[in-house]
């Protein structure tokens, strides 16, 4: 079932095109991830949908209503913002209390959902404290809370973990992730970390510019790349993209060899470099290889094992069957073998 | 504030300040006391000795004070509750992107320009004047018998002038208070299902309680003292006289000197037990 649908959504701000025409459909329990660099629209896309912006033109579909002209607070969606967006005169159980309330729900039931809400999210203890009195975590869970009372039909989420610190962000992902499973309903994520959205989604949606460059799985995007940009832009570290003389014996314009696809001797390969600088992650290492006959420094992925020195002399010969060919557009040119 | 060390580098350093705020305050304060103990007629044979309590009783035995005093706080609750209600409506309109902002803006400011006198009198001659007065010309144009504004409806002509006054101070310090709520916790009072009303009355109004108890706190200590605007129009006739204005004709129409200052010593006990009274509430609100 398609749940929600855009059919040519663009939006101006002034004379500038910030969303270009975009059609996309959104089905029922789908965890969809906007994701793109700083500025390509994602917020404004997420706005569009949540209504807290007008589209320009197009339409946008709700359980198959037209909402299009229609007040956030009409579309049944609730919305997670970056800063949380507490209300900072209330109390925590006040905070999660105020959608319930604004719905005219009954007293005992609305009591009843806010306990279960705040159960779920382990702020049981913290429901007569205001927002100010609480970590960022703990402000994050609230917002969340605020979201679910409800039951609404959608979840939007506007880079909802970006001001957590690095541990903290994994925990939250993760228990967003389990709240997906275990509520089934659909959420609209925005992030600009690829890996979040390589790991929390079920259908990506890379932006760029106010285009769409790509939907598809996690996977999808990983192996079938449609173009240059999403080719580069997902996956940690980044795919490396050669163009010139190199890539023309391979056969492309431009190819794409992801870090993991070479294979490193010592002594012989297609490719020599000398080593830059070494990332040691413990379970794997990333080397930064300068070829002289290619024009830019190579990434490529070495067991932990591997032991070289700045400076060193090493030999890469890439997979030829991962190799990912773009034509002078960044278009895929001929799919993965 | 942080250390010891800044805390008492910080008491030094204000130390001249407050001296000289002590000596600015304490001087006028005593020679009010001091002259409230005596019999001084400054054209009757000036100082004529201690009397001791007898202008203080003398102050309150009068058949005005008491009226003065009701009068002083139904003009000054009046035009509390005026400037707030317009100012939060005037300062949510401001906040909307209309079409020449800056101008309304500077409009709407502009009567706290005006000096107390001269607004007095505009109000006086070109609104309220019965034969002559714009407001007169409206009621015969609707074909009503124009009313005497300034004796008919004395009390309620002052509160408006004053009203008016005001209302620029209380709309500019809301409009900074309205303007510094964080867009994203309206937008997400709208998610959550509130319209627009809903949004004004749990998001809105909690959020300026602060400016309004700053506004009500400044405009309460000046309006206390007003005094030009009752002296252009009414001159404290037809029940307008204020405390302020009762002292003011003790003084200098009866030439009374120690009985407008034990007067001035009452407007002083009544201004502080206000100011008790809001210090607490404005405690309240700034606390969180
Ligand atoms: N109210 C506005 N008026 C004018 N331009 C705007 C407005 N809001 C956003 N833009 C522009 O629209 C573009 C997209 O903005 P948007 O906030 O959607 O980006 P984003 O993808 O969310 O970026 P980020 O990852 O930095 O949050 C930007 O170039 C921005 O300058
Ligand atoms: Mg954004």
């Amino acid at each position: 079932m398609r749940q929600i649908e855009l059919k040519q959504v663009s939006k101006h701000f002034g004379d500038i095109e910030v969303i270009k025409p975009i059609d996309l459909q959104i089905n029922d329990g789908e965890f969809v991830v906007f994701v793109g660099p700083s500025g390509c629209g994602k917020s404004t896309l997420l706005r569009l949908i949540a209504g807290l912006e007008d589209v320009t033109s197009g339409q946008i579909f709700i359980n198959g209503k037209d909402t299009t002209q229609l007040a956030p607070s009409d579309r049944e969606l609730a919305m997670v913002f970056q800063s949380y967006a507490l209300y900072p005169h209330m109390t925590v159980r006040k905070n999660i209390d105020f959608p319930l309330r604004m719905a005219g729900l009954d007293k005992n039931e609305r009591a009843r959902r806010v306990q279960e809400a705040a159960k779920a999210l382990n702020l049981t203890d913290y429901l007569e404290r205001r927002p100010g009195q609480l970590s960022g975590g703990q402000r994050q869970r609230v917002a969340i809370g605020r979201a679910i009372v409800r039951e609404p039909t959608a979840f939007l989420f506007d880079e909802p973990l970006s001001n957590l610190d690095a541990a903290l962000r994994v925990v939250m992902r993760l228990e967003i992730s389990e709240l997906h499973q275990r509520l089934g309903s659909t959420m609209i994520y925005v992030t600009h970390d690829q890996v979040e959205a390589m790991t929390l989604a079920d259908k990506i949606v890379v932006l760029q510019a106010g285009v769409i460059e790509q939907v598809g799985s996690p996977l999808d995007l990983y192996h079938n790349p449609k173009n240059t940009f999403v080719a580069g832009f997902i996956g940690s570290p980044k795919m490396n993209l050669l163009s010139g003389s190199e890539a023309e014996k391979l056969g492309a314009h431009t190819i794409g060899i992801r870090p993991e696809h070479f294979t490193i001797e010592k002594d012989s390969g297609l490719w020599e470099g000398k080593v830059g600088v070494t990332e040691r992650l413990g379970s794997d290492t990333f080397v930064h290889l300068h070829c002289p006959q290619l024009e830019q420094a190579i990434t490529v992925r070495a067991d932990s094992t591997l032991s070289v020195e700045y400076g060193e002399k090493l030999y890469i010969t890439p997979d030829t069957d991962q190799l990912h060919k773009f034509d002078a557009n960044g278009l895929r040119s001929h799919g993965q073998t | 504030m942080s250390t010891k060390h800044s805390r008492s580098l910080a008491r030094i350093m204000i130390a001249p300040a407050v001296f000289a705020l002590l000596v600015w305050m304490l001087i006028p304060l005593s020679m009010t006391v001091y002259f409230s103990f005596k019999k001084y007629l400054p054209l009757r044979g000036g100082d004529l000795g201690w009397v001791g309590f007898e202008n203080y009783s003398r102050f309150l035995s009068s058949s005005s004070f008491w009226p003065a005093v009701g009068t002083t706080i139904f003009i000054v609750g009046s035009v509390l509750v005026i400037t707030v209600i317009l100012g939060i409506l005037i300062a949510l309109l401001l906040d909307q992107p209309i079409w020449g902002q800056g101008i309304v803006r500077i409009m709407i400011i502009a009567p706290f320009f005006i000096m107390p006198t001269v607004s007095g009198l505009i109000w006086k001659n070109m609104f309220m004047d019965p034969t002559n007065g714009f407001l007169a010309h409206l009621w015969r144009a609707v074909g009503a018998e124009p009313i005497q504004w300034l004796s008919h409806a004395s009390v309620a002509s002052l509160v408006t002038i004053i009203s008016w006054q005001w209302l620029p101070f209380a709309t500019l310090i809301l409009l900074t208070a309205i303007q510094s709520l964080d867009s994203e916790q309206i937008e997400a009072a709208e998610m959550d299902g509130a319209k627009p009303i809903g949004r004004f009355f749990f998001i809105i109004l909690p959020h300026l309680a602060r400016a309004i108890t700053v506004v009500i706190l400044i405009q309460t200590i000046f309006l206390l003292s007003i005094f030009a605007e009752i002296f252009v129009t009414t001159a404290g006739a037809f029940g307008t006289k204020t405390l302020t204005y009762l002292i003011f004709q003790r003084v200098l129409e009866s030439q009374n000197v120690g009985l407008g200052s034990a007067g001035g010593v009452y407007a002083i006990i009544l201004a502080n037990i206000v100011a008790i009274f809001l210090m607490r509430i404005v405690g309240k609100n700034l606390d969180n």
